[in-house]
């Protein structure tokens, strides 16, 4: 009885905000309302339209482009920050810790109005560099280069979050492997390779995971930069964005939801993926 | 560890689905509110009354103080308490408009609604038709078009119209002077100040034309004389922007424009336009009537050097304009105290005091000729634009929009379909043309999926 007791609040919680939300969605992913004629039962319609739609097919690819060029390079200065600051090589420790993490506490929307001031074309410093030096301003919001430009402001965000989280886990590895590996002969690089990464696998797995999932999700960043780039980056542009405009702005809450879905079953495959091919590697070692 | 991570993941996962779906209950099922409203004039025995009676009103606009006029309408009226609430500017205001209806509960009595928006929200019923309370009798107060407006498909009167934007030309009279151009009356003269004023000016444009600006584009449709769209407020709704001569004419005249790269295609209201506006890169702006001091604030350190003049023209002898927003006041059918909103939303807006505080201190463009022509408005002149009567330019430009204009009853969904097919070609100075076809499939694809007939 105890046990129910204590995880009641947890059930209560999770019913209201997750279960409940959720089954409603699934429901409501099941009809169609339309503005003359109103609400009718269509079955899996909505998911086969999703299926077949460009806008929705993009968004997913452009997103799983991002995750993989955006995600490994963010991991792995994550990384490679937490390695030296654990290394003790450094001086000012805390402070740089403390300045690589900062990006990661200003609000994600306040991040992006800056960048956006930042990649501007007429008045942003390197557009500014550039002109003094006689050359062609960069377009960071042109259509090729917005892609790389949103990866860039996320990266620099969350590099910091992900740098925490490895230093905490290398951190906690006992210093007695170090003793003896220096015994044996080992430098600084080998002990990274052989006994801090392995060491570390987990929280790895842990930062990947999470960052497959907030690239899917990904929201703010492009929606902020659309209003001073229109024409690069369209309604459609990522998955929630287009759930969003599908819902707001086209009345069509219904499909939202079925794309909303669609989302989070690829969000899990991917994930599930992820996590996969690290077992296997692991059982094969 | 690796047990708990895959439990985690997919905890981590669902909350993604629920958050998007968590804003989407809110425009779930719902119910349609119910007819309320008498078919009936209201008597002014019953106005009176209801009118004595103490009554709260909630008021949604995003109008700056509009408490003054509130507080003339509550000094009238002392039994009226009205809560005056800005829920957001634009977008938001609309979609937690949309939330209250289908939540059934926390909408407002009277909410501030755009031109444009109006025939969205008759379409799903949410308005009340303001006829039986008199508010008819107004209509002598207006010219045509704004009328137009406010009785969109001819099946009632849904609002009382607040300020409008009939659409003219600010210059830099400075350099347009130093590049050898007067202000152009026609759009072929408008077309060779464009490469003239280009020939030179190496790094500025005669004029910017934004991408995403449907509203803006729609302006100059309607001074053409195009009429692409109507509504007749059953299921019938016309689309034919491809085959109205003047929407096409006016596409490959701005397609000309922006393919010769000598006029420039950038966001309006971000940074980079504010600055082109203050430091002279853009010399003109065509905008609508509530412009001039919209670009006063904006502008600062180019005071005294503008000037307001009308759109060129298509036939001179024929002077014509567009309008391009503009808002109104209406009231909605789930409303309580239906005859005392509509009440503030005529008071508010028509009381004379009222009408003149909104014109001359929150620079309201009016639209009722009484306030046009009232010397305490039309006379002020203007120092930014070097003492110019302004006011007066634009009260002469609203007298020469022209009636008829409609616009759909999804506009959210135009202007949206508009960014990506009209509003991508801008951005790419890619084909408009093309794109005016692509929109115009867009729209007809999109109503027909939402079960209306469309006619072309």
């Amino acid at each position: 009885m105890a046990a129910y007791a204590l995880s009641m609040p947890f059930m209560v919680a999770f019913a209201l905000m997750i279960a409940v939300p959720l089954v409603y969605a699934g429901y409501l992913s099941l009809f169609k309302k339309q503005l003359i004629g109103g609400v009718s039962f269509v079955g899996m319609d909505n998911y086969a339209r999703a299926l077949t739609d460009p806008s929705f097919l993009g968004g997913v690819g452009r997103m799983a482009l991002f995750l993989v060029i955006q995600v490994p390079v963010m991991l792995g200065l994550s990384l490679l920050f937490a390695l030296i600051l654990d290394s003790g090589m450094l001086r000012l420790q805390k402070f740089i810790r403390l300045g690589v993490f900062l990006p990661y506490a200003i609000p994600s929307v306040i991040a992006t109005l800056m960048w956006g001031y930042l990649y501007g074309k007429d008045f942003g410093p390197f557009a500014q560099l550039a002109k003094s030096l006689g050359l062609p301003a960069p377009d960071f919001l042109a259509g090729g280069n917005v892609l790389f430009s949103i990866m860039n402001i996320v990266t620099w965000g969350f590099v910091g979050y992900n740098m925490i989280v490895m230093y905490a886990a290398l951190r906690s590895i006992p210093a007695e492997l170090y003793e003896a590996a220096r015994v044996d002969g080992a430098g600084e690089w080998r002990v990274a390779w052989s006994i801090k990464i392995p060491a570390i696998k987990g929280a790895l797995l842990l930062t990947t995971i999470f960052s497959v999932i907030g690239s899917f999700q990904l929201f703010n960043e492009p929606n902020l930069l659309r209003v001073i780039a229109p024409a690069a980056i369209g309604q459609d542009y990522t998955p929630n964005m287009y759930a969003f405009q599908l819902s707001f702005v086209n009345q069509d809450a219904n499909y939202a939801a079925a794309i909303a879905f669609l989302l989070g079953i690829v969000i899990m495959a991917v994930s599930y993926g992820v996590q996969l091919t690290t077992n296997r590697k692991e059982k094969a070692s | 560890m690796s047990r708990d991570i895959s439990r985690r993941s997919i905890l981590a996962a669902f909350p993604l689905a629920a958050l998007s779906v968590s804003a989407l209950t809110a425009c779930g099922g719902g119910t349609s509110s119910a007819s309320g409203g008498p078919s009936s004039p209201v008597s002014q025995a019953d106005i009176d009354s209801a009118m004595k009676k103490d009554t709260k009103l909630t008021f949604w606009t995003w109008v700056p103080d509009i408490q003054k006029e509130v507080d003339l309408f509550q000094a009238k009226y002392p039994a009226m308490k009205v809560e005056v609430v800005n829920v957001g500017q634009g977008g938001a205001h609309y979609q937690k408009l949309r939330a209250a209806i289908q939540a059934g509960k926390g909408a407002p009595d009277v909410v501030q609604m755009e031109f444009d928006k109006l025939p969205s929200f008759t379409l799903t019923d949410n308005l009340l038709d303001l006829t039986p309370y008199g508010i008819g009798d107004l209509k002598p107060d207006y010219p045509g078009w704004v009328w137009d407006g406010v009785t969109p498909g001819g099946k009632g009167i849904f609002g009382v119209p607040q300020d409008t934007g009939p659409m003219g030309m600010l210059y830099r009279e400075d350099l347009f002077t130093a590049a050898g151009i007067t202000a152009p009356k026609t759009w072929d003269e408008f077309a060779a100040a464009v490469s003239t004023y280009r020939g030179k000016n190496s790094s500025s444009m005669l004029v910017n034309w934004a991408p995403s600006s449907e509203a803006n584009m729609l302006g100059l449709f309607w001074q053409a004389g195009g009429r692409p769209f109507s509504y007749d407020g059953t299921r019938n709704v016309k689309i034919n922007l491809t085959g109205d001569a003047a929407c096409k004419k006016v596409t490959s005249f701005w397609n000309d424009l922006f393919r010769s790269r000598n006029i420039g295609n950038e966001p309006d209201f971000a940074d980079a336009w504010y600055q082109g506006l203050n430091n002279g890169k853009y010399a003109a702006w065509l905008t609508g009537a509530w412009g001039p001091v919209f670009l006063q604030g904006t502008a600062k350190s180019t005071a005294g050097k503008w000037r307001a003049a009308p759109l060129p023209q298509w036939d001179s002898s024929k002077p014509a304009s567009g309008n391009y927003g503009g808002s109104t006041d209406a009231v909605l059918k789930s409303s309580e105290n239906p005859i005392a909103a509509a009440m503030l939303a005529r008071f508010v807006n028509t009381d004379d005091k009222a009408a003149l505080t909104l014109a001359n201190e929150q620079f309201l463009f009016p639209p009722s000729t009484k306030t046009l022509k009232n010397p305490a408005f039309a006379d002020a002149a203007a120092s930014f634009y070097g003492g110019q009567k302004v006011n007066q330019q634009f009260t002469d430009i609203a007298s020469t929009v022209q009636e008829g204009f409609q616009f759909l009853p999804f506009n959210d969904y135009a202007a949206s379909s508009y960014d990506k097919t009209m509003g991508k070609a801008i951005g790419d100075r890619s084909d408009l043309n093309a794109a005016l076809s692509a929109w115009q499939d867009d729209l007809v694809q999109y109503a027909k999926g939402q079960g209306f007939t469309v006619a072309s």
